[in-house]
């Protein structure tokens, strides 16, 4: 209940909150921009349309997972609204995850805008729709709700501008922790072990990536998805576990 | 357990160290600090600016955690849930969600503790009316002054229908109109039968309001009580003595009594330091005859307290530097 009354109020904050919708209405642009690039190009235009519809859906979704998320805890530490919530019979971590939920309604109801939006397009194009496209969706917003918890954890004990920009290299070496690994291969010592243990500490946000599988129309098997879907919900639980004990052992000043 | 005197707060030896700067310099915010707050009075927590009163308040309400010693609410542990219930909290300065309108903003708290529909609404529409928001219960709280967030902010702390009520600085940056209006309102709450622990450096208002008061000055208190005994404890009370045809010779007896003697006409007015020049002042009225107009005590006030232990807290940090 308090949990849930923190996440409407959280989801009510975000829909006041210009930056979403400025957000949102770029999103919407870039993927009705896909029309006029398709003109340029000389065939294959129903990938180009998913590619830049699914990037960009990713990348917006990103911003505000960062650019909001970040905000979730730092902004009601310095603004000082927190005082009036832990002061009542709230326990902190209700007050982190109802945070938390409220964000990620708002990215998935954020996602639902922007897949209608690229679903109108691929339609008006006559461009075919297979499943995959909607499983591709689905591991976008688990991949959102990975960073939103990585936001969240780096905004319990930091300033918005260092979570934001600690939460920005996470998503980058996230994407690359394949190269990581194999970087880490061609060394020896410390230097391996070092790349190593960041191949496993680091989220694999490569792993929600689907793109190449949509634009190539190579469906995902039920078994994989599962194991992605396991995957990012463990790895949420950790980071906010990680985040409520940090929180539980602050003094707000 | 209702009775009287009952301890509704205790802090016993309450310490809070913090770590500034890059290399966490230690300061020490709250030193050892012990009181009481009993059931049903209004207790004034004094002290200038600095002085840890933000602090101690803090550690209270479960925001920051104590260094060292032990602080409880109605019998329980800080951060004890069942005891938060029955709290109210005001904090210094405070900065609501400014997208909420007023009725939203009460709404919201409300859930925290699982009061919900039309007795909610009840509630909320009293509390507004309580603190004369009514007028503005459907405007977005970005829009409100300092003194109207104030009172939402009041109207906060009591959604709950507290038993305690701490509320930290609630009378600072208000007009002469808002802090009456936030007398009034400690008043009403003592009334009844409610718990008010307040903290404030002006202490005109705490004079007025407070059953007890406690001072503190860099982290330790420096005095607890009636604000009645604290006044009149070893203060040296002067007096202003009216006296009326008083002979030549009687002036020159009485002016080594006096720290200060202002003749006007006939009569005579003489600031007298202690009971026993104001005795020895008397024996020479009726040694010469003299008619005695007015005899009145310059009344301490806890200013002058507070000023003077001021100089005894600076002068004690500079004799131990």
């Amino acid at each position: 209940m308090k949990v849930l009354s923190i996440a409407v109020n959280t989801f009510r904050e975000n829909l006041r909150d210009k930056l979403l919708y400025n957000l949102l209405i770029f999103a919407l642009l870039m993927i009705g921009s896909s029309l006029i690039l398709m003109r340029l190009t000389l065939g294959e235009f129903h990938r180009l349309i998913l590619d830049i519809g699914l990037g960009s859906i990713n990348f917006f979704g990103v911003l505000i997972a960062i650019f909001v998320g970040i905000g979730l805890v730092s902004k009601e530490i310095e603004k000082k609204t927190i005082y009036t919530i832990v002061s009542k019979p709230v326990a902190r971590y209700q007050f982190l995850l109802g945070k938390y939920l409220g964000l990620s309604l708002t990215l998935l109801i954020n996602t639902a805008i922007m897949a209608a939006g690229l679903l109108a397009v691929l339609s008006f194009q006559d461009v075919p729709i297979h499943a995959v496209l909607f499983k591709a969706l689905g591991m976008i917003v688990l991949e959102f709700m990975v960073i939103t918890a990585v936001a969240l954890l780096f905004s319990t004990f930091s300033s918005a501008t260092l979570s934001a920009i600690l939460t920005l290299a996470i998503y980058v070496i996230g994407h690359l922790t394949k190269d990581l690994k194999a970087f880490g291969q061609k060394m020896e010592g410390v230097g391996r072990s070092v790349l190593e243990g960041m191949y496993y500490i680091l989220p694999n946000l490569d792993r929600f990536n689907l793109k190449g599988n949509v634009t190539h129309q190579l469906d995902v098997p039920a078994g994989d998805l599962l194991m992605i879907a396991a995957y990012g919900m463990a790895y949420t639980a950790f980071l906010l576990t990680l985040a409520s004990v940090i929180f539980q052992r602050r003094d707000f000043r | 357990m209702d009775v009287d005197g009952e301890k509704v707060v205790q802090i016993d030896r309450l310490c809070k160290i913090f770590k500034v700067g890059f290399w966490g310099r230690k300061v020490t915010a709250v030193d050892g600090l012990s009181l009481e707050v009993h059931r049903g009075e209004v207790f004034g927590f004094l002290g200038p600016n600095g002085a840890g009163k933000t602090t101690t308040i803090k550690m209270l309400m479960g925001l920051i955690y104590p260094s060292g010693g032990v602080a409880s609410l109605f019998g329980r542990p800080v951060g004890d849930p069942s005891a938060k219930a029955k709290v109210g909290f005001l904090p210094e300065a405070p900065y609501f969600y400014a997208y909420l309108t007023s009725r939203e903003f009460l709404r919201f708290y409300g859930h925290l503790f699982g009061f919900l529909g039309a007795s909610l609404d009840k509630r909320i529409n009293e509390l507004l009316e309580l603190v004369g928001m009514t007028h503005a219960r459907d405007l977005q709280l970005r829009k409100f002054s300092k003194g109207m967030l104030q009172r939402v902010g009041i109207a906060q702390a009591l959604i709950n229908d507290p038993e305690l009520v701490i509320l930290d600085e609630p009378m600072s940056g208000l007009d002469p109109i808002g802090r009456k209006e936030v007398r009034d309102l400690i008043l009403r709450l003592k009334e009844s039968g409610k718990t008010v622990m307040f903290s404030s450096h002006i202490l005109h208002d705490a004079e007025l309001l407070c059953d007890r008061v406690a001072m503190i000055m860099k982290g330790r208190l420096v005095a607890c009580g009636q604000v009645s005994d604290l006044i009149n404890h070893g203060t040296t009370q002067e007096v202003e003595m009216v006296i009326d045809r008083l002979s030549p010779d009687g002036i020159e007896e009485i002016r080594p009594l006096a720290t200060k003697l202002v003749l006007h006409g006939e009569q005579v007015m003489a600031v007298l330091a202690s009971q026993r020049q104001v005795d020895e002042a008397l024996d020479v009225l009726r040694a010469h005859k003299a008619k005695l107009i007015s005899l009145i005590p310059h009344k301490a006030s806890l200013e002058d307290l507070f000023i003077r232990e001021a100089k005894g807290v600076q002068q004690a940090t500079e004799v131990h530097a």
